[in-house]
């Protein structure tokens, strides 16, 4: 495995018009301050604005320390072709690693006319002199990849993993088809929200003829943490939520909990996981009528603190008798459910206004775990059955996706072991 | 329409490199051993010098045949430098131009038809323009002759629309509409860069600036679909139309036109497409959108065509990618075709819409690098 450490990013070299200063300072942080993998998939933090390593064993963006912001998007396959599909998905794969490394894509090496002004450049620029801003780019594969309409459209119908479900429909649920759904994946994750769009809309361009935007997603702040020393940010109803969400360096709960081991199967996901995706509408203007006590009662926690009722301390033990029966805390957490367990890397998100005069606000609620059906579903079942907070919000999305494991080295590429 | 000047107007400028200074001199001002005089009878075409230096250029022309004559300068490309039109049988007439150096023809038109009889001539001098290609020059020249005809054509089928407006007839003005702006969708780039023709003709409501008086094609739209009336302002504005289209027809032939302005044409039409089509802006009240849209991509397809063979030799791959993409769209579309016409677009759902969009993406696209693949 190509352990490497953080390249010197030559997006920043490249910037010759303005900002000199700024470019030769950031390349001083990057020599010194890089980020390291560890073999065991844990990883320490790297600071804010260095490169993750894109190649390991598993994916970057999911045990990785959470970043600040999200772009993420969900592709339609288009082409009915599998070797364009295989084409596009090596072409992402490098222009992936160029960018996380804060290279720009295309570099004017593929291209036959670099020089030629007539022709639009590969990058669209606006990264352009930005630092890489840890960012993570995290490939899934969706349902209907493997089978759309009954069709076995790549070949691919009996690779699908029986883990990779369907989801069900659960209580309450108001799913807008438009924001639901895709066959493949990016999730990128940044600290600066240019570096992450950029991201999206470059692979969005690389793709086009082969694949479509379905949907896509912004976050502008994130609401987990994998890094328990860290703060638990807020949420938009000000709760601090996922204090005991899986750490990054957390290597046991992570086997257990979010990576596919090579005897869960299928062989090409070892290493892997499955990737739920829900968007999450708050009805934030009755949530900030709600007293203090209602609030407090509906998760089950302190809102200043973010202690468990009955307790001084954040990370203090619950007790979940102490809250109500309906209390998110308790319905959602291990002990609840069997032990089940996910990791919740989710970012809240305001589109606006909804055209009423209310935000369009809420959770963009990432997950990964093992098994989305000892994971995600029996979890949602229970709180879109029981959960005091449905009075306050509504799934409006929905997506589920198998994360394929680590791209290797440079000659490996996003979903290579599928297609094999 | 486009609600903002962009790139077309670099790319497919007006003249300017050649300032045709005159063509109305009534008297010879230029001495006749500088003149380079140009004797045109009903089967000849003679001109005293074929080698002349740059920069002012009289050409003393006499028609010594029995029919009306016109005289042309033609670049390469058959861009038209500089014409006299009307020269009558024993009547002179002088053009006075500046033309920069290179290879040019003399036409003279006996009857004022046709191609002509034409002379070569070269311009000498420093400043010589960079040796032209001639499979490219073939092509421009080509494009040109499409350009004309669409022009033609169109001047031809909004009198049609024009004359249904005139006559009160609403349902035939309704029928004659979408037809009528084939030749211009088809060729918009080179339309629009006649700068002062575009805001007459296809300007929309919204893209009017302060003071400007509303006319042209989408003036009228609104009347027929909108008002369901024709008033006589509106049969004054079908006048206007036709006397502004007869104005792009005249003047189509001087558009300066290169292969990579062709490319970037070819680009700008699926532009056009993405921006106002897909949207259904352009044709709000009508909803004749898929009929501008087919247009827009016929007109790009031509210009693709004539510039294919040099660009399959810089990048095959790129060729074959434009050929799928391009017959894609065009399946996309058929499915819409009814009668002679499309559907309505009004009909078209927002997810056959999000479907249109991604075709048209798929060719914009690898559309973006047929201007390199031309100029390499």
């Amino acid at each position: 495995m190509n352990e490497t450490t953080t390249a010197s990013p030559s997006r920043r070299t490249l910037l010759g018009w303005g900002g000199a200063g700024l470019a030769l300072g950031a390349a001083a942080a990057g020599g010194t301050a890089a980020a390291l993998r560890l073999g065991d998939g844990s990883q320490p933090a790297a600071s804010a604005g260095d490169a993750v390593p894109f190649h390991g064993a598993h994916q970057a963006g999911i045990a990785t320390p959470v970043q600040d912001r999200l772009h993420f998007a969900a592709f339609d396959v288009t082409t009915t072709d599998r070797a364009a599909l295989v084409a596009l998905l090596k072409e992402w794969t490098a222009a992936a690693a160029a960018m996380t490394a804060g290279r720009e894509v295309g570099d004017g090496e593929s291209s036959d006319y670099a020089d030629n002004a007539e022709l639009p450049p590969d990058d669209t620029g606006e990264a352009l002199g930005l630092k890489p801003s840890r960012l993570t780019l995290t490939f899934g594969v969706g349902p209907g990849l493997f089978e759309k309409d009954g069709k076995d459209r790549f070949g691919l119908k009996s690779r699908r993993p029986q883990a990779l479900i369907d989801l069900p429909a659960f209580p309450g649920d108001n799913l807008d088809p438009a924001r639901s759904g895709g066959d493949l994946c990016v999730q990128a994750c940044a600290d600066d929200p240019q570096v992450a769009v950029h991201a999206i809309r470059n692979l969005a361009r690389i793709g086009m003829g082969r694949v479509a935007i379905r949907w896509s997603q912004l976050g502008f702040g994130k609401t987990s943490s994998t890094t328990p020393d860290a703060q638990t940010p807020r949420n938009m109803m000000g709760f601090k939520d996922g204090t005991r969400n899986i750490a990054g360096t957390e290597t046991d709960r992570l086997d257990k909990h979010v990576w596919v081991s090579e005897k869960d199967g299928p062989d090409w996901l070892a290493g892997g996981s499955y990737l739920v995706a829900r968007r999450i509408r708050m009805h934030i203007e009755t949530w900030d009528r709600a007293s203090l006590k209602d609030q407090e009662d509906t998760f089950g926690r302190t809102k200043a603190e973010g202690a468990p009722q009955g307790k001084q301390r954040e990370h203090d033990e619950p007790n979940l008798k102490a809250m109500k029966d309906n209390a998110h805390v308790r319905l959602a957490h291990p002990d609840s459910n069997n032990g089940v367990t996910i990791l919740r890397r989710g970012y809240s998100f305001t589109d606006g206004t909804d055209g009423l005069g209310r935000l369009d606000a809420g959770l963009f609620f990432i997950a990964y775990q093992r098994d989305v059906r000892d994971g995600f579903v029996p979890l949602q079942r229970r709180l879109a059955a029981k959960d005091a907070l449905n009075e306050y919000i509504q799934h409006v999305g929905s997506a589920v996706f198998a994360v394929p494991p680590g791209v290797r080295d440079k000659d490996d590429w996003w979903g290579r072991a599928l297609f094999a | 329409m486009r609600a903002l000047r962009s790139s077309a107007a670099a790319a497919v400028a007006v003249i300017a490199a050649f300032t045709a200074v005159s063509g109305c001199a009534k008297k010879s001002d230029a001495k006749d051993s500088e003149a380079v005089k140009v004797t045109a009878t009903d089967d000849a075409c003679e001109v005293s010098k074929t080698s002349f230096p740059a920069g002012h250029v009289t050409l003393a022309i006499e028609n010594k045949g029995s029919k009306v004559t016109e005289v042309y300068v033609y670049a390469p490309d058959d861009r038209i430098v500089t014409e006299r039109e009307n020269i009558g049988p024993g009547t002179k007439a002088d053009i006075t131009a500046t033309i920069k150096a290179g290879s040019y023809e003399i036409a003279c038109k006996p009857g004022m038809k046709g191609d002509g009889i034409r002379q070569k001539i070269t311009v000498t001098g420093g400043g010589a323009q960079k040796k032209s290609d001639p499979e490219l020059d073939k092509a421009v020249a080509e494009y040109r002759r499409y350009v004309q005809e669409q022009a033609d054509e169109s001047v031809a089928a909004a009198q049609k629309f024009a004359d249904a407006v005139t006559s009160g007839d609403l349902d035939a003005a309704k029928k004659a509409y979408a037809s009528s702006r084939t030749g211009w969708e088809r060729t918009e780039p080179v339309a629009e860069s006649f700068g002062d023709i575009d805001p007459k003709v296809d300007v929309r409501e919204d893209g009017l600036e302060k003071d400007q008086k509303w006319t042209g094609w989408h003036r009228l739209e609104k009347s027929l679909w909108q008002d369901q009336k024709i008033t006589d302002e509106d049969k004054a504005l079908a006048g206007q139309l036709m006397k502004d289209l007869e104005d792009w027809r005249k003047r189509v032939g001087t558009a300066e036109l290169t292969p990579t302005g062709m490319a970037n044409g070819a680009k700008e039409l699926l532009d056009e497409v993405y921006r106002n089509k897909i949207t259904g802006e352009e044709e709000r009240y009508s909803h004749t959108d898929l009929d501008d849209f087919a247009a827009n991509v016929e007109g790009a397809e031509k210009a693709y065509g004539l510039l294919k063979p040099v660009a399959a030799r810089h990048d095959a791959a790129l060729v074959q990618e434009l050929d799928k993409q391009f017959d894609a769209v065009k399946k996309a579309l058929d499915g819409y075709r009814e009668g002679d016409g499309f559907k309505a677009y009004d009909t078209v759902g927002q997810d056959d819409r999000k479907k249109l969009s991604d075709v048209v993406n798929a060719l914009s696209e690898p559309l973006s690098k047929l201007a390199a693949a031309v100029a390499k």
